[in-house]
């Protein structure tokens, strides 16, 4: 089992989600993570697909999603020539007593704390997958009230790589 | 000109000759314009028989099969059909009506989320929200049905789209460019150059051909390879008649319900080149087999077909007959003469020894007696269960074509599909063989077949029971019989009677060669019951 980091290039087509959340969900792959914008031209969406399974399974969902026909351009986001980012927004339960040293964390991270109440904080926090995990972790002593992530976002290094859309 | 017009005048301009359907208001503004066209509609008595029949049509012409239903329960018997065809890379075009697209979503009178509850069958699916989209979206359809890995797509037309005007009819000219979709036609050199040499070098190779071949229309060119470097062939259920059965290097169908000899072919041979084939689970029951100490090519159009089930070694995508074509070019020094002589021995010895009761007919002897006398060119639609099965082990195709449900296993599928065949080709002899218990789920296109003098043969071969299901019980199950007995059938003679079409049963063993004349003797339908041992297996 391993994880693999595709990069879609699809038609901003009503449906176009469904029909590749579709295929993962019957021919029973794994979405670790999907997320999903659109490009720089606003004919396309560019999704980031995190998902997991031995490299027969791997390489079917490649092959399988780049048969859907509103798919444009699949491939892999090679780690080593890859940048990945998720973000995520903690809402954490901190009193006057405990805000100090969770700033301390935060800023350790280089977090932002975007949000104070009288008794929480909302930290926005912006990394790999690993980086928010660790944070995550560091936190264990205090109650996380909420917690939203985006899920993976990510782009190859350098220009050699970069999909152009033929017309 | 208003949508529905422009659909219909799509159809004209992609050749479409014959539409299966059945009306309701959704569509209603599209059967209205096709009043005003040459193209024949068909009311065919249940949605999921429009499909099967234009599936039937689309398979022995070549062409996208065509059907047109209303929305809602209309939409939704057509699911069956549709998935049907997905699993034979069929190509059709279905049309459905849908509601208002205004209302789309306030669960109205007969709406459907069609395109979201076909999703998972189709090759593609359109929901038309603007009617100056028709002729873009008809032509995309078309193209996309009819290349690469066939398969059906659906088009969804909500009726206010149907009445809206369309300004200025353009119908696209040329090839679609579809900047997403670019299926691969020629097969890569260098892999073909491997392929080839790998020819060269093995003592036992063996071809096993599947639905993709007929396709692709490039049965000629399998034959004609097969000869030129004297390799022997088996198929797959979807590509029986891919070969004529009575070629001496064909060998017969593969997988659990297969030749032995075919399948042991498959085994024994040092180099397997499966072409069209997606080595799906009844055909190579243990891919490792084909994999293991041998030397596995595998062709096919579709990429994520390679490897999916078997990991070759030597992937090669492309369309079989361009491929064959390649391949032929090639001059290599291969002689199997000492392989082809094992394998005689083997199709001698492994002849297969059938249990019919002594008084009864016996399927597999009566099948291969009615195809040996059918003509040349004759079209064969089986349906499913035993009679599928004996039908796949036993008929001869020469020239002519052999058709059934292989990946779905629909029942029900043979009438309509015999329906669409015959629609097809006028002049070529159809004949339909079903078990009671699936005659019995499309028995009502009996009808169809009057209203429209479609004549198709029809064999019933009837034991009473859902024959294959009662077998798997008895193996199964230690003979615990659940919900397999057809009692309350009708009385096929006064059915035939009651529709108006010619009937004959044969029961007795020795009277089979007068019935089969008689049942093929004029060009018009017949309804002919061949009552078999209610124990008969195909095992």
């Amino acid at each position: 089992m391993q994880k693999k980091t595709f990069q879609l290039i699809v038609d901003n087509t009503s449906g176009v989600l469904s029909r590749i959340s579709g295929l993962f969900s019957r021919r029973g792959y794994n979405i670790e993570s999907i997320t999903a914008g659109v490009t720089a031209d606003p004919r396309f969406t560019r999704i980031t697909i995190v998902t997991s399974g031995d490299d027969e399974i791997l390489d079917q969902i490649e092959k399988q999603v780049a048969k859907l026909i509103d798919v444009r351009d699949i491939r892999e986001l090679v780690p080593e020539e890859s940048v990945y980012r998720e973000l995520a927004l903690i809402k954490v339960k901190a009193g006057a007593a405990e805000r100090p040293s969770i700033i301390a964390v935060a800023n350790v991270f280089r977090a932002n704390i975007i949000d104070v109440g009288a008794e929480n904080l909302i930290i926005e926090l912006t990394g790999s997958q690993s980086k928010i995990d660790a944070f995550l972790r560091l936190l264990d002593g205090y109650e996380i009230l909420e917690l939203a992530r985006t899920g993976v976002a990510g782009l190859c290094r350098g220009v050699d790589k970069v999909v152009y859309i033929a017309e | 000109m208003n949508g529905a017009q422009a659909m219909v005048k799509c159809l004209e301009l992609e050749g479409v000759k014959t539409v299966f359907g059945y009306p309701g208001v959704a569509i209603c503004p599209f059967y209205d314009s096709i009043l005003d066209s040459d193209i024949r509609t068909v009311l065919i008595r249940t949605e999921q028989n429009a499909a099967h029949a234009a599936s039937g049509m689309a398979r022995v012409t070549g062409k996208v099969g065509v059907c047109a239903v209303t929305s809602g329960p209309g939409a939704t018997n057509l699911i069956t059909g549709i998935a049907t065809a997905f699993a034979d890379s069929i190509p059709l075009v279905c049309i459905t009506g849908q509601v208002n697209s205004e209302l789309i979503g306030s669960d109205v009178f007969q709406e459907a989320d069609i395109t979201g509850a076909a999703e998972s069958f189709v090759k593609y699916s359109y929901l038309v929200k603007n009617a100056e989209d028709i002729p873009r979206i008809f032509k995309e359809a078309f193209y996309i049905a009819n290349t690469g890995r066939k398969g059906p797509v659906l088009i969804d037309v909500p009726i206010d789209v149907q009445n809206a005007p369309v300004g200025k009819f353009r119908y696209p000219e040329g090839d679609v460019m579809l900047r997403t979709y670019k299926p691969t036609v020629k097969g890569h050199a260098v892999q073909i150059k491997k392929v080839m040499a790998e020819l060269e070098k093995a003592k036992r190779p063996v071809i096993c051909a599947g639905g993709g071949v007929l396709l692709s229309d490039a049965q000629d060119m399998l034959r004609a390879f097969a000869h030129r470097y004297q390799v022997p062939v088996v198929t797959t259920m979807m590509g029986i008649g891919a070969m004529q059965t009575e070629d001496e290097l064909y060998f017969g169908m593969v997988g659990n319900n297969g030749a032995p000899c075919a399948n042991r072919a498959m085994n024994d041979a040092d180099m397997v080149i499966m072409v069209g084939a997606r080595v799906a689970d009844r055909a190579v029951n243990q891919p490792e087999i084909i994999t293991r100490d041998k030397v596995l090519v595998h062709m096919d159009v579709d990429p994520a077909e390679i490897g999916k089930n078997a990991g070759p070694t030597i992937p090669l995508v492309g369309d079989a007959k361009h491929i064959f074509e390649d391949m032929m070019q090639i001059e290599i020094r291969c002689d199997h003469g000492l392989w082809l002589q094992t394998l005689y021995e083997y199709s001698q010895i492994m002849k297969e020894t059938r249990g019919s009761g002594p008084s009864y007919i016996d399927p597999a002897e009566f099948i291969r007696k009615l195809s040996d006398r059918m003509e040349r060119d004759a079209i064969y639609v089986a349906d499913v269960g035993q009679n599928q099965i004996w039908s796949c082990r036993n008929c001869i195709v020469r020239d002519g074509k052999f058709l059934t449900s292989g990946g779905m296993g629909t029942m029900g599928y043979s009438i309509p599909a015999a329906m669409g065949a015959k629609l097809g080709c006028p002049d070529r002899q159809v004949v339909a063989v079903c078990g009671d218990g699936s005659f019995q789920m499309s028995m009502m296109e009996l009808a169809t077949m009057r209203q429209h003098g479609v004549s198709v043969k029809i064999i019933v071969i009837a034991n009473g029971c859902l024959g294959m299901v009662r077998e798997y019980q008895k193996n199964t199950y230690g003979g615990r019989y659940s919900v397999v007995d057809l009692s309350g059938s009708p009385d096929l003679s006064k059915l035939a009677e009651a529709y108006g079409i010619r009937f004959i049963r044969v029961s007795g063993r020795g009277e089979e060669d007068a019935a089969i004349d008689a049942f093929l003797r004029d060009d018009d339908s017949v309804l002919m019951e061949c009552i078999i041992d209610p124990m008969d297996t195909v095992k």
